[in-house]
């Protein structure tokens, strides 16, 4: 088996008495498309952080592409090939569209001139945000902020893409679109890591699930296993969601 | 096909324009205002190249603090500190016979090599604290300057080497000396802003926690503008010595410096090169008219700035941005083809 492109060992991480992570393992494959899902406080933006180089773990190490990158910053770990989306978009408000994705490629890919230009281009037609090229990104609307959001973290050139409820907060038409982009991704080989709420778009795109809970990971597998495993269903009050019925799990929001 | 193999395809399509229309005649005014301000000090009498030198040294100085707080969101509160040092390197290097005139561009370079170990202190530091932070440093180094009795000690010292030079002579220098500056800060910035790492200092401008995810080390751009702001303001200090002939330890590192820049900032826009140019221009003009006021010319100051605060929030440069569209530094890019929305403008 080749060495997996992300790699967590031993992760433990503790805001006081709240344990956000708890001796957590994990390893995701180039490629791979995962999603995580938990109840709240589960710990899984914390995860995040510490993948994207936000928080440092307290204990524990993070490995990406073959090389050791716990201590190192978020800039560096952007150029390694790790894209982020953050939960609440935070846009470069003041400069357009083009520009925010532009930027991402001179500092993230380390592109420069027309090549910088076309690949921003590029990343803009694939999030269908290309009409919209010359508008500021502080005039775009929630929708097109998560776009954005996701055509930045593709400008910096990404092995591997970590989405932060990009679904949350959208209508059902928008999920979809949404659904359909990061699915075009995937299929052309780029990894995914996804955190959602709701649940519906998460079991269509990615082919592996865990749960989190407590700081650990619960259960591990195909998103249909995993959804109907006992533990996990516990956790969402007993009021489980019906795997695949197209319903979001009881804790919506955050 | 590769990525780069794509984009190299790709890059043949996507056309992107650096300037706006507008920009080429503002840039022929600003050429043609420059040129008639380099040859003032043959026209006019030497009271007004005088006064003028003034505006340029607000120029740059709030040239500079834009770049500092506008682009790496470093409220500074201790600039004089650069101002005073640049101001007694050129003191001292005139002491060991240095043209003094020359002596300006080394003081910038000696403020630039101070600013080094004194981001490593103050960069500890964030937001108010950091503001608290950098006045504190200023003292400290006004404090070590008043210690040194080479440089005069408390009651500071005059500039030495200029005696020879004729004074109709020196005046001019002296002005074109302090336009040179200004025009180098406001066409630094510009040239700075408008290359890649310009575009960086505008994502930490907007949002700096987004700016580290796109890949851009913020710690290195704050540091790169906390250097270059210590360089202009040092120059600004070196200007400010050759047109007095004499420095004076209190003066030079006192705070009013920043109080000064800030203001000029606020209330011509902060984020912009054109605000401090605008509010230098606007600050000038309400000294110069309301000069004979007495204390009640700070009172208005305080309440204009207060207004421009409270009011407009882009300062006055935002309100003609807003209403105008204008860009005399177009910082920006303007994708015409290749976007599918080459029809809007």
């Amino acid at each position: 088996m080749t060495e997996p492109l992300l790699r967590l060992t031993g992760i433990t991480k503790s805001f006081g008495k709240v344990t956000v992570a708890g001796d957590l393992s994990l390893s995701v494959r180039a490629g791979e498309a995962l999603g995580i899902v938990g109840p709240n406080g589960a710990g899984k933006s914390s995860l995040f952080g510490m993948i994207s180089g936000d928080l440092r773990p307290d204990r524990g190490t993070v490995w990406f592409a073959g090389r050791e990158i716990t201590g190192a910053p978020p800039h560096a770990r952007t150029r390694a090939g790790i894209g982020r989306t953050y939960q609440v978009p935070r846009p470069f408000s003041h400069l357009t569209v083009f520009e925010n994705v532009l930027v991402c490629g001179h500092q993230g890919a380390g592109l420069k001139g027309r090549q910088a230009w076309a690949h921003a281009m590029d990343v803009l037609e694939r999030t269908g945000l290309a009409p919209l090229a010359n508008t500021p990104a502080g005039r775009l609307t929630l929708l097109q902020r998560k776009r954005l959001e996701m055509a930045r973290a593709l400008g910096t050139g990404p092995r591997l893409l970590l989405l932060d409820e990009v679904a949350g907060g959208l209508t059902e038409p928008e999920v979809h679109e949404l659904v359909e982009v990061v699915g075009r991704l995937h299929a052309e080989g780029l990894g995914v890591v996804w955190i959602e709420h709701v649940v519906h778009a998460l079991v269509s795109t990615v082919e592996r699930m865990i749960c989190l809970a407590g700081g650990d990971v619960v259960a591990d597998g195909e998103p249909m296993h995993v959804l109907a495993d006992r533990k996990v269903r516990e956790l969402y009050l007993g009021a489980g969601p019906e795997t695949g019925s197209g319903t979001s799990a009881p804790e919506e929001g955050a | 096909m590769t990525l780069s193999q794509t984009l190299i395809a790709r890059a043949a399509q996507v056309r992107v324009s650096r300037a706006a229309r507008s920009s080429k005649v503002s840039g022929a005014a600003m050429a043609l205002i420059a040129v008639v301000l380099a040859a003032l000090p043959f026209l006019v009498f030497s009271t007004v190249t005088d006064t003028l030198v003034n505006l340029f040294v607000l120029i740059a100085l709030a040239s500079m603090w834009n770049l500092l707080a506008g682009f790496g969101g470093l409220v500074s509160v201790g600039q004089q500190a650069y101002i005073g040092i640049g101001a007694y390197s050129v003191i001292a290097l005139a002491d060991q016979g240095v043209q003094p005139y020359l002596a300006v561009p080394l003081g910038a370079l000696t403020c630039a090599l101070f600013a080094v170990p004194t981001s490593w202190l103050a960069f500890r530091l964030r937001g108010d604290y950091f503001a608290v932070g950098t006045w504190v440093i200023a003292e400290v180094y006004r404090l070590l300057v008043v210690r040194i009795d080479g440089v005069g000690g408390g009651s500071g010292k005059g500039l030495s080497g200029m005696s020879g030079i004729d004074q109709t002579l020196r005046g001019a220098l002296t002005y074109w000396i302090a336009l040179a500056l200004a025009l180098a800060t406001i066409g630094g910035c510009y040239l700075l802003l408008r290359g890649r790492v310009g575009l960086s200092l505008m994502a930490v401008r907007d949002e700096e926690t987004a700016a580290s995810s796109a890949g851009i080390d913020v710690t290195r751009a704050k540091r790169l503008v906390y250097l270059i702001s210590a360089a202009g303001c040092g120059a600004a200090g070196g200007v400010i010595t050759i047109s007095s002939l004499s420095v004076n330890p209190d003066a030079i590192f006192s705070v009013q410096w920043s109080a000064y820049m800030i203001f000029i900032v606020v209330i011509g826009g902060i984020g912009y090169i054109e605000g401090p140019l605008l509010g230098a221009l606007v600050f000038f003009a309400l000294q110069q008219v309301l000069a004979d006021y007495g204390s009640w010319y700070l009172v208005l100051l305080g309440a204009v700035g207060v207004a421009a605060a409270l009011w407009l929030p882009g300062g006055l440069w935002g309100l003609v941005r807003d209403r105008t569209g204008l860009s005399l530094f177009p910082v920006g890019y303007h994708v015409r083809e290749g976007g599918g929305d080459a029809a809007s403008r």
